[in-house]
């Protein structure tokens, strides 16, 4: 069971697992979204969850105390998740009905006194928070390791907790894609999500039938690109950021063999049979045509789709190629990821010579 | 009916009177007067939609980051009063601050704290896109949040070096090499090798952006005090504003989201 567990938490295995489940929970929100689903998933995972935890291997990675903020974070993002797909599942079948949703029946639109409603919940939320800091902070003392020691680096040397997504992309994107232009790309992204959603509907209350393609987009980032990777790469990232499993001892002399070919190498070695060609850019053509026609070619011929169409009339040229870019460059990532464990393939373009690989 | 009795003479006082103008908040002209006349208590609207009150709407996770925020910097301050930001001294101080101070747990709060704050901020962001509250008019203060999330990373990223441990160097060492290979402005990233005139290089590891965030070509000393500063006065600063900004702006936006 332990191996069958390290071996499907491998991102090569897990990653499908996870966007399969991800399209299971969106698809069928409203059956994830209900109550008797809540019961069943906590009746599963509890025990599952105190089962991990009673392994020796994943113990010791699961209360460095570093890590409780991850734990408290996932289960939140568990619970809210849940309850915001409630919630829309609610308003959902009320619309459906012609009733509107919960947040815009006239009881909820009455005024009611600042004073006490709001300020007491405040107080009692500020409380909360204290307490449960203080808890906190009693329970877990603030780590402190050695000295700095420039001349030495433990290993992993891991960024902090919320960087390890970025820090996971590193594993497939070169530093400047994975440190530097796609993070840049998500502050961007998110700015303009206002911008480009001009959807009227779901302002100001809860649902996901009135704005599929801004939920699905959006979910898909948050929980599979960002949390998922984060969970990888604090739980099942060790030393020289090979992978281990939750069960896996971090032994620091599992060397994995691990063999990555450039695409231009695949091109003139493997199928054309030659040597490498000279200049650069010749050689790299293939990776150049293709990253181009994917940022460039691509945007015009969806928009050429039924649903392209569809999407301009709606919002316009300008905020649909936005839009498509913008998601091109999102799913550059879940792309590298499978192509790599599909061909174990290194870079598209290649070009060390201007550190400039994709 | 005796503590009755005393907190209605409380109320009669000069003193009670000279700093709350006004009853105690049990009819609606008192109740207006409670929330318009206290300084921190304005920044809420006087009457608000139900909706926008409940728990379940908001998760009042707002609120919470504001409260965290808020949290920090008392805690950051007091940590201050123990702390020098020197190779020499800092590591040494949080080992002091660990072993003389009685019943310290501020370190404890202000690094979990941390943590929370990171934590309460994304899920935030998370509850606004659930009830779409980004849609007009509230667009300006979604890119306002976003930057406010920025900010709190950064935050959170520069705090991390200062107790100037192993941890605390090579986390910012592993998050500094990602400024190196900026395209054209890092010496490792795309682009930089052509900026070169005749023989001079213009973007090298004594200039590029890694450089200006480290003040130097490693994490050193320098680097210390600039994430120093940086985290104990700059970003605090730029965050309170912002802080502000956000609120004006959800009271100018027509306050908590509701359908249209
Ligand atoms: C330091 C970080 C932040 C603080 C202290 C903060 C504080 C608040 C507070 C107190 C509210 C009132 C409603 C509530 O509690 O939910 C609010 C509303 C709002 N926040 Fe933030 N926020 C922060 C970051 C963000 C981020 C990251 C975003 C989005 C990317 C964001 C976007 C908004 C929007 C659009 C509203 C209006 C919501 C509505 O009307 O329903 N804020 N913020």
């Amino acid at each position: 069971m332990r191996e069958l567990i390290n071996w499907i938490a491998d991102p090569i295995r897990s990653f499908p697992i996870v966007c399969v489940l991800f399209y299971l929970m969106m698809k069928y929100y409203r059956v994830v979204g209900s109550k008797k689903f809540l019961y069943v998933a906590l009746a599963v995972i509890i025990p599952t969850a105190v089962w991990f935890a009673a392994d020796p291997n994943f113990f010791t990675i699961l209360i460095l105390p570093d890590n409780i903020p991850i734990i408290i974070l996932l289960v939140l993002v568990g619970y809210l998740t849940w309850f915001s797909l409630h919630k829309a599942a609610i308003n959902d079948e009320r619309i459906e009905q012609g009733l509107g949703p919960v947040e815009g029946t006239p009881e909820n639109r009455e005024k009611v006194w600042c004073w006490p409603n709001l300020v007491y919940t405040e107080l009692f939320a500020i409380i909360a928070a204290t307490s449960f800091l203080i808890v906190w902070a009693i329970l877990f003392k603030a780590p402190l390791e050695e000295p700095a020691n420039p001349t030495w680096a433990p290993n992993p040397a891991k960024a902090p907790w919320y960087f390890l997504g970025l820090q996971e992309m590193l594993v497939y994107f070169d530093p400047w894609m994975a440190g530097v232009v796609l993070p840049g790309v998500v502050v961007v992204g998110l700015i303009a999500i206002p911008y480009i959603d001009t959807n009227p509907k779901g302002n100001g209350y809860y649902t996901i039938a009135e704005r599929p393609v801004a939920q699905w987009g959006f979910q898909f980032g948050w929980l599979v690109l960002w949390i998922y990777l984060i969970i990888v790469g604090t739980f099942l990232r060790g030393p020289n950021w090979t992978f281990y499993g939750p069960f896996e001892y971090w032994d620091y002399h599992k060397v994995v063999a691990e063999y990555n070919v450039n695409l231009s190498e695949f091109m003139w070695i493997k199928w054309l049979n030659t040597a490498m060609p000279e200049n650069m850019f010749v050689r790299e053509i293939l990776g150049i045509l293709l990253s181009l026609a994917y940022m460039i070619v691509l945007p015009p011929l969806t928009a050429a789709t039924k649903y392209g169409k569809m999407m301009i009339e709606k919002v316009g040229q300008m905020r649909y190629y936005i839009f498509v870019v913008l998601l091109l460059l999102m799913m550059s990532l879940p792309i590298k990821m499978v192509l790599r464990w599909l061909f174990s393939l290194k870079y598209i373009v290649a070009l060390p010579e201007l550190e400039l690989n994709l | 009916m005796a503590a009755k009795g005393l907190a209605d003479k409380v109320r009669e006082t000069q003193v009670w009177k000279s700093i709350f103008r006004h009853g105690p908040p049990d009819n609606a002209r008192n109740r207006a007067a409670v929330v318009a006349g206290n300084v921190f208590l304005h920044l809420h609207p006087i009457k608000l939609k139900k909706s926008g009150v409940q728990l379940g709407y908001t998760w009042c996770m707002g609120g919470l980051t504001f409260f965290i925020f808020l949290a920090l910097t008392v805690s950051g301050v007091l940590l201050m009063f123990y702390y020098r930001p020197t190779a020499e001294y800092a590591f040494n101080d949080i080992i002091a601050l660990r072993e003389h101070v009685p019943l310290g747990i501020m370190r404890e709060i202000h690094r979990w704290g941390a943590h929370a704050m990171v934590i309460t901020t994304w899920l935030h962001m998370f509850r606004v896109f659930m009830t779409g509250s980004y849609k007009p008019p509230r667009e300006f203060n979604w890119g306002v949040g976003v930057i406010l999330l920025v900010l709190t990373l950064l935050l959170s990223f520069t705090g991390y070096l200062l107790p100037w441990d192993q941890l605390a160097i090579w986390a910012i060492t592993v998050g500094a090499n990602m400024a190196k290979a900026t395209p054209f402005l890092g010496h490792g990233g795309p682009g930089a090798s052509l900026a070169q005139i005749g023989d001079f290089v213009l973007v090298s590891d004594k200039n590029d952006v890694r450089f200006q965030l480290l003040a130097g070509r490693f994490v050193g000393e320098p680097a210390l005090l600039r994430f120093y500063i940086l985290h104990c006065v700059f970003i605090p600063l730029v965050v309170g504003t912002l802080i502000a900004v956000h609120f004006w702006r959800v009271r100018k936006d027509g306050g908590i989201s509701a359908p249209l």
